[in-house]
């Protein structure tokens, strides 16, 4: 049976009728249409659904829909416009990150909530938050050039 | 239509101008003749057809004086569209920012091959510059008559053609033609696909001229996917569109006999396709979509387990009939009298596993039939064929299928994205609607099509003075082409197999590419058959530099074998025998950059848990060449090897645009380590068990390398070759020599995986 709920997205409210077991993933693609959220596994293991949940990264393709409650959800294109880039994505263009980019969620979203704790990471550091989360096309030269770059810009 | 002969006087009775509007460009009245010569003018208001021979299908000049690039080829994730507009922008004398590439539409561009084989510049960049040419050629006549200016007094600047000794004496490429369509015949060679070459009149630039080609130029599509407003493949919705699904069996081979579609009654709108051994469902909601796949009660055919225990199947690469035999590459002299009289003989036998594509996502296609019109989004990397495909399996014409290319999550040859514009079809069919199709992780990494499994046998003869005399290289392998590589044919597909039509395996391997001179050589290879002659979860077709890595990684590690035996060093070991001087400058470039200290391998006195090496590879691919330098670290006591520095040096000849190039080489190193460090297909006699990430790893960020140094070495002399695959196949090789060098121990078989190194050093 489906049931209502109401999601903060980006700083707007929206209504969803869905079934509590439902992912957060398809109630943010599908029926919020905000489709920078991807499906990668289904399983947490690759990232590419990352969204932050009041400031933490979290994997929306395995969130019940009925587990975020009030909690403030951003994606993407929450993070940053092209007038007021979050630094990570400027980093990102300015390094040339993607290939395919079909993980950048993964990678920016959860730099971005790395960063926002912690200032000026080491490599390892940097490594260390990032682990798990995957790129196929093998950008991973970059990635770490663009998240220390964004480090840099966040001062 | 009609072939221009004599255009140069055509152009000067008749010119076009403006948005569509004729006129006379000599101040005559519009006569009878004028009219009758209308028809074969430069420029027309219709477009011509789409057709291979008609430069309309690959360059229009828009009414701004903007151009538009039509390519049948598409982007894989390298930024191919920023060197085809530079290309472009180059032959045509327009700003780079002038153009803009439109890839593989199959509405709006020929079959130039999709993305194959690393041709995207070495053939469907030449095909654009030949083009781009002579559309140049064509509007500096069109200037000549409308200007009274001889062609070759014009000059032309960033679309403006102008006299050049009275530079007011102007027109631009808007005013001769834009809006319109070029009506110009070019010389077809009546090749489509990677072949398809039609050049016209004009020359190309000598580079020497060249301004925009060779410059580094970011891509622009970069700012739009981190700004999350580009739409991928998986995020196209249509008006009346369900999700499907798919549903494979648990034992591969096996097929539905029995279907409860009273299982899923309770999910909304869930309807069940069962076709043959074809089964999928479709709901309105994405969510109802995957809760019936899993619901859905199914009795399946009971079948023999089709696979070998995984520990057996070199074995049974071994012992398995030859279905098809080939010696390639440049024979010399006579191997097996060779061998006869040799002082001293070197052997050793390689393995390489199944691999999977595992792209970043499992495909997604979008299928919409109207009657008997066919609208299909697709991440393919070749487009065109999946048209020929789907006009084939739902049996309309050609013309009537539309299929665009958009993003995918990833492609690195022929893996699941073809399978899923067919499987989508069925279903689109089925239930009438348009239908949005994205298969699951484990249906992705499961049941893409698999690089093949492969064994390889090295041998070397030595004189008594330790000189090779004479060297033979042999793959024994499953098909690069059980399915080929393209969903053109039902039976490649994994929907043209369910539904049961006849099956047909292609067979084909390689071998190594490099300019070894020994006085006797002979490389060869042999296919199997495949391990399940039907919708096989270990069908394979091209991976990444197809069968590449694999016979390189063999080939590469032998000469490093040979080097060692013969106490040289390994690079002054190839330097005495590679004979090709871009090949030996490639290879010197590679450790001058590097730093190399030479000496043979393995480096003496290393102690500790921890120890170091280098190691070289090189090899060539269609024309481009690579040399690779890898320093590894490994953990002796846990068998754990940090891949850390590279140095590659890389000549594809003319470089059309640096940074770009650097990314592609980029991305193969990585791919590459963790082709070589991690990846190998599991799979239980029943079926593939390598389903997600957890059992298919890939490389971690958290195993990055350190540095990756380039030496990028240009040739603007010569045609560029490709770029998007030739530098991952000597990566596996070069780890391989690098452990030998840290470690004294030969790793013959792939992945590296930490306990394997840990078995073989202890």
């Amino acid at each position: 049976m489906t049931q209502k709920f109401t999601l903060n997205v980006n700083g707007k409210t929206h209504t969803v009728d869905a079934d509590p077991d439902m992912p957060l993933l398809y109630a943010l693609r599908n029926d919020i249409g905000l489709k920078n959220p991807r499906f990668g596994c289904g399983l947490a293991q690759c990232g590419a659904c990352t969204v932050h949940v009041d400031g933490q990264a979290i994997r929306s393709c395995i969130t019940p829909v009925s587990s975020v409650g009030n909690a403030k959800v951003v994606t993407l294109e929450g993070l940053g416009t092209p007038e007021k880039p979050h630094p990570i994505q400027t980093a990102y263009v300015e390094e040339q990150v993607p290939q395919c980019g079909y993980c950048i969620n993964g990678w920016i979203m959860t730099a971005a909530a790395f960063l926002a704790t912690k200032k000026k990471p080491t490599d390892a550091e940097i490594k260390g938050a990032l682990e798990g989360v995957k790129c196929r096309c093998g950008t991973h030269v970059s990635i770490m050039k663009a998240v220390k770059r964004a480090s840099e810009m966040m001062g | 239509m009609t072939k221009h002969d004599n255009p140069t006087n055509l152009s000067r009775r008749a010119v076009l101008m403006g948005a569509g509007a004729l006129v006379i460009s000599v101040g005559a009245p519009v006569g009878f003749e004028m009219l009758a010569g209308m028809d074969q003018a430069f420029a027309q208001g219709a477009k011509p057809p789409l057709t291979p021979e008609q430069l309309s299908s690959y360059i229009a000049v828009n009414a701004d004086g903007s151009v538009s690039a039509f390519f049948g080829k598409m982007d894989m994730g390298h930024g191919l569209f920023v060197a085809i507009g530079q290309i472009v922008a180059e032959e045509l004398d327009v700003p780079f920012t002038a153009v803009k590439v439109y890839m593989g539409d199959t509405a709006t561009s020929v079959n130039q091959g999709g993305a194959s084989g690393s041709t995207g510049i070495q053939l469907g960049g030449k095909q654009m510059r030949m083009a781009s040419a002579e559309a140049r050629r064509v509007l500096v006549e069109m200037a000549a008559a409308k200007l009274g200016t001889p062609s070759d007094q014009l000059i032309v600047v960033n679309g403006v053609v102008s006299a050049a000794f009275n530079r007011d004496k102007k027109t631009t490429y808007a005013e001769l033609i834009g809006g319109q369509y070029f009506n110009v015949q070019l010389d077809w060679n009546k090749q489509m696909g990677n072949a398809l070459y039609a050049p016209g009149k004009a020359k190309p630039k000598p580079f020497k001229d060249h301004k925009v080609v060779g410059k580094p130029i970011k891509r622009e599509d970069v700012a739009p996917k981190v700004f999350a407003q580009e739409d991928f493949v998986v995020d196209i919705m249509v008006p009346g569109m369900v999700h499907g699904r798919v549903i494979r069996p648990a034992v591969a081979g096996s097929v539905p006999v029995k279907v409860d579609a009273s299982s899923i009654k309770d999910i909304p709108g869930a309807q069940v396709v069962h076709q043959n051994g074809f089964l999928g469902v479709v709901a309105p909601k994405e969510w109802d979509a995957i809760q019936a796949m899993q619901k859905l009660k199914v009795e399946w055919s009971k079948v023999e387990p089709p696979f070998p225990n995984q520990s057996a199947l070199y074995d049974h690469i071994r012992k398995a009939p030859v279905r098809k035999a080939a010696v390639e590459g440049k024979t010399a002299g006579n191997v097996d009298e060779a061998f006869k009289t040799a002082a001293k003989v070197i052997e050793a036998e390689y393995e390489w596993p199944f691999q999977s594509h595992a792209a970043m996502g499992p495909a997604c296609a979008v299928v919409a039939i109207n009657g008997d019109k066919v609208d299909c989004w697709s991440g393919t990397q070749k487009s065109h064929f999946v048209q020929i495909g789907l006009a084939a399996q739902l049996g309309v014409p050609l013309a009537n299928v539309h299929t665009r290319w958009i993003n995918g999550p990833g492609s690195y040859g022929r893996n699941d994205a073809d399978d899923c514009a067919a499987d989508c079809a069925v279903l689109a069919k089925a239930v009438g609607k348009p239908v949005r199709l994205q298969y699951m992780r484990d249906q992705g990494t499961g049941w893409d099509p698999k690089g093949p499994a492969s064994i390889h046998t090295a041998r070397a003869a030595l004189d008594a003075q330790g000189n090779v005399i004479a060297y033979e290289f042999k793959s024994k392998a499953f098909s690069r082409v059980d399915v080929d590589t393209n969903g053109s044919k039902l039976f490649d597909t994994l929907a043209g197999q369910t539904l049961g039509v006849d099956l047909k395996s292609g067979d084909g391997f390689g071998v190594p590419a490099e300019s070894y001179e020994f006085a006797n050589k002979r490389t060869s290879w042999e296919t199997i058959p495949p391990l399940l002659d039907r919708a096989s979860p270990l069908r394979t077709s091209h991976l990444r530099d197809p069968v590449g890595p694999q016979i390189h990684f063999a080939s590469e590690s032998f000469m490093d074998e040979v080097a060692a035996a013969t106490d040289m060093d390994p690079i002054d070991f190839r330097l005495k025998y590679v004979k090709d001087p871009r090949d030996v400058a490639l290879i010197k470039a590679a450790a001058e950059k590097f730093g190399w200290d030479k000496r043979p391998s393995p480096k003496k006195g290393q102690t500790g848990s921890k120890v170091t090496g280098r190691g070289l590879a090189y090899s060539q691919r269609n024309g481009t060449r690579v040399a690779i330098i890898a320093e590894v670290e490994i953990d002796r006591s846990t068998g754990k090897i940090f891949a850390k520095r590279f140095t590659v040096a890389h000549d594809c000849g003319q470089i059309i645009n640096p940074d770009g190039l650097e990314k592609a080489i980029e991305g193969n190193i990585v791919q590459g380590i963790s082709r070589t460090l991690w990846e190998e297909v599991k799979f239980d006699n029943k079926n593939v068990t390598s389903v997600d990430w957890e059992t298919y790893p890939i490389l971690d960020i958290t195993e990055t390398p350190e540095k990756i140094d380039f030496v990028l070495i240009n040739h603007p002399e010569l045609d560029p070759t490709g770029a998007g695959e030739p530098s991952i196949r000597p990566v596996a090789a070069a780890i391989a020599n690098a452990i030998f060098d840290a470690t004294g121990v030969r790793i013959r078989r792939v992945p590296f995986s930490p306990d394997r190194v840990k078995q073989a050093l202890s």
